[in-house]
C-alpha cells in the first residue's frame, strides 16, 4: 500500500488568492493511500523543501505529490528535493493548481474545487508510479560544423582547441564563405583576407580538424550525444593525395569562359579549377558541366598534362558515415537574385551591379586588380550612384526584415570608391542609417563627412539609361520629397541578405526548425540564441538571420562552448521516460505478436527485431524490443500497439487511466 | 436539457510540449477561462490511446479535447500527425457506433498561443453545455468492457 504524501504551496498569494489551500490540503489528508498532507506558503524556498523531506522521513512517505505551479517550472526542484531525502525522484509528480487553476479562474468554491480534484487526479496517478533510474548515454566526443565561413571557421577552431575532434563539411570546393569573397571590412577596413586566410590555413592544419571540402550533408539520425551523419563527398575528379596543387592544369584547360561564381560573374574560369588563389584546400575540382570530356566526350588535356597523374574521370560520389555527438551548423545566407530588381535594371544593364560584386571590384585579388572599373567598357566610373535597401525592409516585395549589414557596407564601398576615384562622387540612397555597433556610427559620419558622400534620404523609383549614362530617378525626402534625378555611370544595389536556397531541405535534414524567411530558427531568440529546438545541434553566423563578421564570430564561439560543455562529460543523463515491451521469463510470453507496426510509426527508429530461439537455435519467435538510447518517449507506438505489450514509463496505461478515472469520479 | 445551471464536465488531453505549455501561458498571461475543464498531461499527442476517451465518458465526461502541437511543430517530428490520423479514423468508428463526435473537439494550440487555449476551453464549453449532459453515452448500455482492468486494487 502506497504512502502518499500531499504538500500544497500557497505560492506567496499566486494560488492563496483564489483556492482555499488550506481546505485543499485538509480534504486530500482524507484521500485513500494519503498519510500526511499540508499547505505552506513557499513549497520551492529552502525550508519548504526542508518540510518534504522531514516530512518523508517522519512519516515513511514513499510517494510525494506537491500542489504548486506548472511541473514545467518545478518538478526538477522537487524531485531532487525527494532524491536527497532517499526517495526514488521518480515517485513525486506535481498537480498544477496555479497556470492551471488559480491564475485563470477567480476566487470561488468552484476554483478550489477545481484544485482539489486535480491533486485528486495527480495523487491516484502517483500510485500507479514505478521507481525510475535516469538512463545515462554516452556521448561522442566529435562535432560535425556545417559550412566553413568564418562562422564555421571560428566554431571548428574553437571546439578543436578544447581538444575534441571536429569533422567540416563545405559544399564549395573551398572554405572561406563570404568573407573571402570581401576587399575590406567595416569599421576599420582592414583586408578581409588578410584576417581570413591565416584561420583557414589553421582550419586545414589542426591536428583536430578533418575537412571535407565540396560534400554535403546527406542525411542525419540519432540524438544529442549520439549523431549519425551521412556525409556525400561529391567527386572532384582528382586523386586528391597525389594532387600538389601546381595548378598546371588550370592553365591548360581549354574551356575558359566560364562565369566565375567567387567573382560574381565579373571573371571568368576554367571547367578545372581553384576557385580562387587563396583557396583551402588548393586543390582543383573539375566542373562536370562546363567540362568538354563530361560534356562532348574528349578532350582530357587536365590529365595529360597533370605531372602526377592525379586526374580520376572515373571517380564516384563517396558518402561516408561518421558518429558524431553535436552539430554546429553555419551555413550562412546568400544575396538576393538579380531578377529581383526590374526596375533597377540589374541584369539589363552591365553597370548595374549587387555590394558582393563591388566587394570583387575593390579587391586587390578581384577582376581588376583592385580599380574600379565599371564592367561594360573598363572604364573609371566618376559618379557611382549606391541603393540601400534593395529588398530589404520591402513588405510589398515579401521581405520585411532589415539585412542590417548593408547599410554598414555602403558606407564602406563608398569610402573605398573615394580612396581609389579621388575625383569621383558617390551617391546613396538611403531610408534610415541603421549603424549601431561599435565604431559603426563614426565610420557612416566618416563617410559623410571627410570622404564627402552624398546621402540622399529616399527611396530609388527606377534606373534607366540615357545617352550611355544610367539615370537614377529617386526622391529627396527630406527636400520635402523632391524628385531627384542623377546621372551615373555605376550604380550599386544593396541587395538583401536572403536564406540559402537549400535551407529547407536542410532544415528537414537536421529536424530543426526553420522561420517564415527559411533562416534557421533559435530555441529562444534572448536566452538560447545558439541553440536549436533539437538538442546537440546548435546555430552561428547568417544562417539564422544577416549578420556581420563579429556577429558571426561571436555567435560561433557561443555554439562552440554549448559543444564544449557537452563534451566535457562522458555520458549524458537523460529522463527515463522511455516505452517499453513487456517482458517475462520465458521471452516466448511476451504479449508482443511481432506485427512491427510500432517500427513503421516510430520517428526514431528504436523499435529493433529480437529473435527468441529455441534449445537448438531455431527461431521461434520475433519480438519488438526499444533502443533506450534512441527512445526519446512519445509514446506513439504505446497508443498504437493493438496488443498493449508496450508501455511508456513515466506515462503508462495504468496512470494514464487511474487519471482519467479519477479526475471524473467522486 | 436546456439547462442553464448545468456545468459541463470537460476533461482536455494535451501534449506536453505545445498545449501544456500554451495552456502554462494562459495562466501567466491571467486570461480566464471556465473552471470546468481538467487538463491531462501526455508527452504527447500521438501517445493519446483513444480508449482513453471512451473512458472519459464512461466516468461521466460530457465533453473532451485533445490538443497538441500544430502539424509539422511537433516536439517529436510525427506524433501529431499518427494522433490526426487515429483520430480520423476512430471518428468514422464512433459515428458509426452512435457516440456524439460533437462533443470531441480536436485542436491545435501551440507553446505561444495562451489566448488560442482560453478561446478552444470556452467555446468547448459553450458546446457541450448546448448539447447538455450526455446522459445517451448510458442509454447506449456499453458492457464493463473497460471497467474491469483498474479495478483490481
Amino acid at each position: 500500500m502506497a504512502r502518499v504524501g500531499v504538500f500544497v504551496c500557497h505560492c506567496g498569494e499566486n494560488i492563496s488568492a483564489t483556492v482555499d489551500c488550506e481546505k485543499v490540503a485538509k480534504e486530500s489528508g482524507d484521500l485513500n493511500s494519503v498519510v500526511f498532507s499540508t499547505d505552506y506558503k513557499y513549497m520551492c524556498s529552502d525550508p519548504g523543501q526542508t518540510l518534504i523531506k522531514e516530512a518523508i522521513k517522519e512519516h515513511k512517505l514513499d510517494r510525494v505529490v506537491v500542489a504548486a505551479c506548472s511541473p514545467r517550472m518545478h518538478e526538477p526542484t522537487f524531485r531532487k528535493a525527494c532524491s536527497e531525502a532517499g526517495m526514488n525522484p521518480y515517485l513525486c509528480e506535481m498537480a498544477n493548481i496555479r497556470e492551471h487553476c488559480s491564475w485563470v479562474h477567480p476566487k470561488s468554491e468552484e476554483t478550489t474545487a477545481k484544485a482539489g480534484d486535480l491533486v485528486r487526479t495527480i495523487v491516484e496517478k502517483v500510485k500507479k508510479n514505478k521507481p525510475l533510474q535516469a538512463i545515462k548515454v554516452p556521448i561522442t566526443k566529435t562535432a560535425i560544423v556545417i559550412g566553413g565561413g568564418v562562422a564555421g571557421i571560428q566554431s571548428a577552431l574553437d571546439i578543436a582547441n578544447c581538444g575534441h575532434k571536429v569533422i567540416m563539411v563545405e559544399k564549395q570546393p573551398s572554405i572561406g564563405g563570404h568573407m573571402s569573397q570581401l576587399s575590406e571590412t567595416f569599421p576599420t577596413l582592414d583586408c578581409s583576407q588578410c584576417i581570413l586566410t591565416p584561420r583557414m590555413v589553421e582550419v586545414a592544419q589542426h591536428p583536430n580538424i578533418t575537412l571535407y571540402t565540396y560534400a554535403e550533408i546527406e542525411s542525419v539520425d540519432g540524438f544529442i550525444g549520439n549523431f549519425k551523419v551521412k556525409i556525400r563527398r561529391k567527386s572532384k575528379s582528382l586523386d586528391e593525395n597525389l594532387c600538389t596543387g601546381c595548378g598546371l592544369c588550370t592553365t591548360k584547360c581549354p574551356k575558359k569562359k566560364i562565369p566565375n561564381e567567387f567573382e560574381r560573374g565579373l571573371g571568368n574560369r576554367t571547367a578545372i579549377y581553384v576557385p580562387f588563389p587563396q583557396a583551402v584546400p588548393n586543390k582543383p575540382v573539375i566542373d562536370r558541366e562546363n567540362c568538354n570530356y563530361y560534356q562532348k566526350g574528349t578532350c582530357k588535356v587536365c590529365e595529360k598534362v597533370c605531372p602526377v597523374q592525379a586526374i580520376r574521370f572515373d571517380q564516384e560520389d563517396q558518402i561516408i558515415e561518421v558518429e558524431a555527438g553535436a552539430l554546429v551548423v553555419c551555413t550562412g545566407f546568400d544575396v538576393l537574385k538579380p531578377n529581383f530588381f526590374p526596375e533597377y535594371g540589374y541584369g539589363k544593364y552591365k553597370d548595374v551591379i549587387d555590394g558582393l560584386q563591388f566587394e570583387r571590384l575593390a579587391s586587390a585579388s578581384g577582376p581588376t586588380k583592385g580599380e574600379i572599373r565599371r564592367p561594360s567598357d573598363g572604364e573609371i566610373p566618376k559618379k557611382i550612384v549606391f541603393i540601400a535597401c534593395a529588398g530589404s525592409r520591402d513588405p510589398a516585395k515579401g521581405i520585411e526584415y532589415c539585412s542590417k549589414i548593408c547599410c554598414m557596407y555602403t558606407a564602406k564601398h563608398a569610402m573605398l570608391y573615394k580612396h581609389k576615384v579621388h575625383d569621383g562622387t558617390p551617391y546613396v540612397f538611403y531610408m534610415d542609417i541603421r549603424a549601431g555597433g561599435k565604431m559603426y556610427e563614426e565610420f557612416v559620419r566618416r563617410a559623410i563627412v571627410e570622404d564627402d558622400t552624398k546621402y540622399i534620404r529616399g527611396r530609388v523609383s527606377t534606373v534607366f539609361e540615357r545617352n550611355g549614362k544610367l539615370i537614377v530617378r529617386g526622391a529627396d525626402t527630406l527636400m520635402g520629397a523632391q524628385p531627384v534625378e542623377i546621372e551615373a555611370d555605376m550604380v550599386v544595389l544593396a541587395s538583401a541578405g536572403v536564406s540559402n536556397p537549400d535551407s529547407e531541405e536542410l532544415a528537414q535534414r537536421l529536424h530543426v526548425s526553420y522561420d517564415a524567411y527559411k533562416f534557421f530558427a533559435e530555441a529562444h531568440p534572448k536566452l538560447k540564441p545558439v541553440e536549436t529546438n533539437t538538442a546537440g545541434i546548435f546555430l552561428a553566423g547568417a544562417c539564422q538571420a544577416p549578420k556581420d563578421i563579429p556577429e558571426s564570430v561571436a555567435a560561433a564561439s557561443g555554439a562552440a562552448v554549448k559543444v564544449a560543455a557537452l563534451f566535457s562529460n562522458s555520458e549524458l543523463t537523460r529522463e527515463p521516460v522511455v516505452a517499453e515491451v513487456n517482458r517475462q521469463a520465458p521471452p516466448v510470453f511476451s504479449t508482443c505478436t511481432g506485427c512491427f507496426l510500432c517500427e513503421k510509426v516510430c520517428p526514431y527508429q528504436a523499435i529493433e527485431r529480437e529473435e527468441i530461439k529455441d534449445r537448438n537455435g531455431n527461431v521461434i519467435k520475433t519480438l519488438a524490443r526499444i533502443n533506450k538510447g534512441l527512445c526519446q518517449g512519445c509514446g506513439t507506438c504505446v497508443a498504437l500497439c493493438r496488443v498493449k505489450a508496450i508501455d511508456l514509463h513515466g506515462f503508462s496505461n495504468q496512470q494514464m487511466y487511474s487519471e482519467v478515472m479519477a479526475l471524473l469520479n467522486f | 436539457m436546456e439547462n442553464q445551471e448545468f456545468e459541463p464536465k470537460i476533461v482536455a488531453f494535451v501534449c506536453n510540449w505545445c498545449t501544456y505549455a500554451g495552456a502554462d501561458l494562459t495562466g501567466t498571461s491571467r486570461i480566464k477561462y471556465g473552471a470546468n475543464v481538467k487538463i491531462i498531461r501526455f508527452p504527447c499527442t500521438g501517445r493519446i490511446d483513444f480508449m482513453l476517451l471512451m473512458k472519459a465518458f464512461e466516468n461521466g465526461a460530457d465533453g473532451i479535447i485533445i490538443s497538441g502541437c500544430h502539424p509539422n511543430d511537433c516536439h517529436y517530428s510525427t506524433g501529431n500527425f499518427h494522433a490526426r490520423r487515429r483520430w480520423v479514423v476512430f471518428r468514422n468508428l464512433l459515428n458509426f457506433s452512435g457516440i456524439d463526435t460533437e462533443r470531441i473537439q480536436f485542436s491545435w494550440v501551440s507553446a505561444a498561443e495562451g489566448f488560442k487555449w482560453a478561446d478552444v476551453v470556452n467555446n468547448t464549453i459553450e458546446k457541450v453545455r448546448a448539447l447538455g449532459p450526455y446522459e445517451n453515452y448510458k442509454k447506449i448500455n456499453v458492457p464493463t468492457l473497460f471497467a474491469k482492468e483498474d479495478n483490481n486494487e
